[in-house]
């Protein structure tokens, strides 16, 4: 049976050594499909103008659109070309809560995660989506630092 | 809009006009274009806000409570059945996970909030209970439920005959349901219905949505760091709201649109906490506010008057069956028209029954309403005709004393919340006008911006100028457009049946599923 791993990408650097420890993880497991998933930071309970709003679904297009050409078809089609197989797809919503409910959606094992990349005021109060991810993940989290 | 308030505004700013030469010379311009204009326009002024003979009760306000007692009944007590569901709608309950990053049920409420919390929950409220004394909140609260059903109606067929464009972006409101509903009904005149509702959604969203709310802007600035000319602060608004709704800087939207929601909460949590400090006078006031319902507790007109104040406050604060809220509910992201029926009918809750009762309640409680000790009724002033107070106070300066009376430094928390507030209820109706506009004139970018250029003018118009009789052809214009709406609503509301009939069904049968988040 395929093991499917998900790795969460954030466009930086660390989201890039999260893909190098998921390939190293996959050829020691053989049969093993990897699942790059960016997730568009997103809350359904922000305040936006009327015009934002009449306006929403076409920017989720250009956004999801965006975020496939950028970050994830890129470490697909790098993964496919190191002989993995891989997919990938964008989603929007809190980091934390749809990584790992795609995780579990995808009956995936394990979600391969980079290091929080800055270190914010924000992030000091409410924890990084890493930190949150971790703490109430339903499968294993790896940290890559 | 707020149209009792306007008059302490105009008045203050008739004070800053005086003071300055440049704007003497302005005032001598508005004089000549207030009778040109009065001249024409009054007839229709004067026919929207006409009261019924021998009473000073407008029948407009009559219009607008008949019609949200009539959908009240029509939907089986609408709002207080799907109370709990209408809850479980904003709190994303219902939301598929995978529509994520659309519009969500929250997102379109606050929006359509921000559009109608303002001056009318601050200064209105005073102004009702300033001249109908404390039973005023007993009618406003009961008209302001019975607008839920309104909204219900309006906003359900806002989001089903809305036009989703190629492009993924949507347009709706009144002027779409009418056009589309009536033609799917068979009726004739639906064409012109439309238009008729769009031409006074332009005019009301450059009047009532825009002028007057740049009149009141400077009014309550000019009243903290002293008077200068309005034209001043008109050309400050014009040019952040440019910024805004021409220039595409959403960071002025997004810092406002955080701002607003922060003011209304930081308003009602001021208020609670000197309610909770008062805790003991809560049942006096709801005592003085039931026994003023019935009895008038001695002010001008007795139970009516208490009962025309509290009604109007109610119809002018939430826009129950004026239609704008349909335009701002339209966006949402969903398969199901009428959740967003259910979720708009939070908005009279929130904005009347709740924020305009915390501000009826502080101002009972602070005991600025002087009452004779010999017979427990309310005194009048010397013209008899609203309860005095102590400082003489009236309209937001009457709001600001009572809760200075509680936390001194409020008032200028209020002063920036007024201000605020403006801004928002100008980009809220700048979308509604450019919605009819463009229902009108055809969607483009160029006609967008005809439109966008002239809301903006008339900012500076609004705040530099005392025109009296402009504003109340343009607060006249709002009430016409609940006038269309209403009219067209009785036809449509079967449609509406039907689909509450479906869903109340579907969500009885389990087919309609909480999702698990």
């Amino acid at each position: 049976m395929t093991v499917k791993i998900v790795i969460g990408l954030d466009g930086t650097d660390t989201g890039e050594r999260a893909l190098t420890f998921a390939k190293d993880l996959a050829s020691k497991i053989g049969d093993c499909e990897l699942v790059a998933i960016y997730v568009i930071e997103w809350s359904p309970f922000t305040f936006q103008t009327a015009e934002e709003n009449a306006q929403r679904h076409k920017r989720r297009e250009e956004e999801i659109a965006l975020a496939t050409s950028r970050v994830v078809q890129p470490a697909v089609t790098q993964l496919e070309k190191d002989g993995f197989k891989a997919t990938g797809m964008v989603r929007h919503g809190d980091v934390a809560e749809t990584l790992n409910r795609m995780t579990v959606e995808l009956g995936a094992v394990q979600i391969i995660v980079g290091r929080a990349s800055s270190d914010g005021f924000a992030k000091r109060i409410f924890g990084s989506s890493t930190q949150n991810l971790v703490m109430h993940a339903d499968v294993p989290v790896t940290v890559v630092g | 809009m707020k149209n009792s308030t306007k008059l302490l505004g105009l008045t203050g700013l008739m004070s800053s006009l005086a003071t300055s030469s440049l704007a003497q010379e302005a005032m001598t311009l508005d004089q000549k274009v207030n009778e040109a204009f009065a001249a024409s326009t009054g007839w229709f002024v004067n026919f929207i806000f006409m009261s019924f003979p021998g009473t000073n009760f407008p029948w407009i306000v009559m219009w607008l409570v008949v019609a949200a007692s009539v959908f009240t009944l029509y939907f089986g007590f609408v709002q207080f059945r799907f109370f709990k569901h209408a809850i479980q709608l904003v709190k994303g309950d219902y939301s598929d996970p995978n529509d994520a990053g659309e519009v969500s049920h929250f997102q379109a409420l606050a929006t359509a909030l921000s559009g109608t919390v303002g001056l009318g929950n601050i200064a209105g409220v005073a102004v009702a209970v300033g001249i109908g004394g404390p039973g005023a909140t007993f009618w406003m609260i009961l008209a302001g439920l019975l607008g839920m059903a309104s909204k219900f109606t309006e906003c359900t067929l806002g989001v089903k005959y809305r036009n989703e464009y190629e492009d993924g972006s949507v347009s709706g409101g009144p002027m779409y349901y009418i056009s589309k509903g009536f033609n799917e009904l068979g009726l004739p005149g639906g064409k012109i219905l439309a238009v008729l509702f769009s031409v006074f959604c332009i005019l009301g969203a450059l009047g009532g949505g825009n002028m007057f709310q740049a009149n009141q802007a400077h009014a309550q600035i000019s009243g903290i760091v002293g008077d200068y000319p309005g034209w001043i602060t008109g050309i400050i608004f014009a040019a952040v709201v440019f910024a805004v709704i021409v220039g595409g800087i959403k960071s002025i939207a997004n810092v406002t649109e955080k701002v607003v929601p922060f003011m209304g909460i930081l308003y009602v949590g001021a208020a609670a906490i000197i309610l909770i400090v008062n805790y003991d006078m809560i049942g006096w006031a709801f005592g003085q506010i039931f026994a003023g319902a019935f009895t008038g507790l001695g002010v001008a007109g007795g139970m009516v008057g208490a009962l025309i104040q509290g009604f109007k406050r109610a119809a002018f604060s939430n826009e129950a069956g004026v239609g704008s809220a349909a335009i701002a509910h339209s966006a949402v992201k969903t398969k199901e028209p009428i959740t967003e029926g259910f979720v708009s009918l939070l908005e009279p809750l929130i904005d009347t029954v709740v924020i305009c009762t915390m501000t009826a309640l502080v101002i009972v409680i602070s005991q600025q309403l002087i009452i004779d000790p010999d017979t427990g009724n309310y005194m009048l002033n010397e013209a008899g005709t609203a309860i005095a107070t102590v400082d003489g106070n009236s309209g937001v300066s009457l709001t600001s004393a009572a809760f200075a009376s509680g936390i001194s430094w409020f008032p200028y928390v209020l002063a920036i919340a007024v201000v605020l507030f403006a801004f928002s209820t100008m980009i809220s109706w700048s979308y509604y006008g450019l919605k009819a506009w463009t229902y009108l004139f055809g969607e483009g970018k160029t006609s967008e911006l005809v439109f966008k250029v002239i809301f903006c003018i008339f900012i500076v118009i609004g705040a530099a100028a005392s025109l009296g009789p402009v504003i109340d052809f343009s607060d006249a214009a709002i009430f016409a457009m609940a006038v269309v709406n209403i009219f067209c609503l009785y036809f449509l509301m079967k449609l509406v049946r039907t689909e509450l009939a479906s869903y109340a069904a579907r969500l009885d049968s389990g087919e309609i599923k909480k999702f698990n988040h």
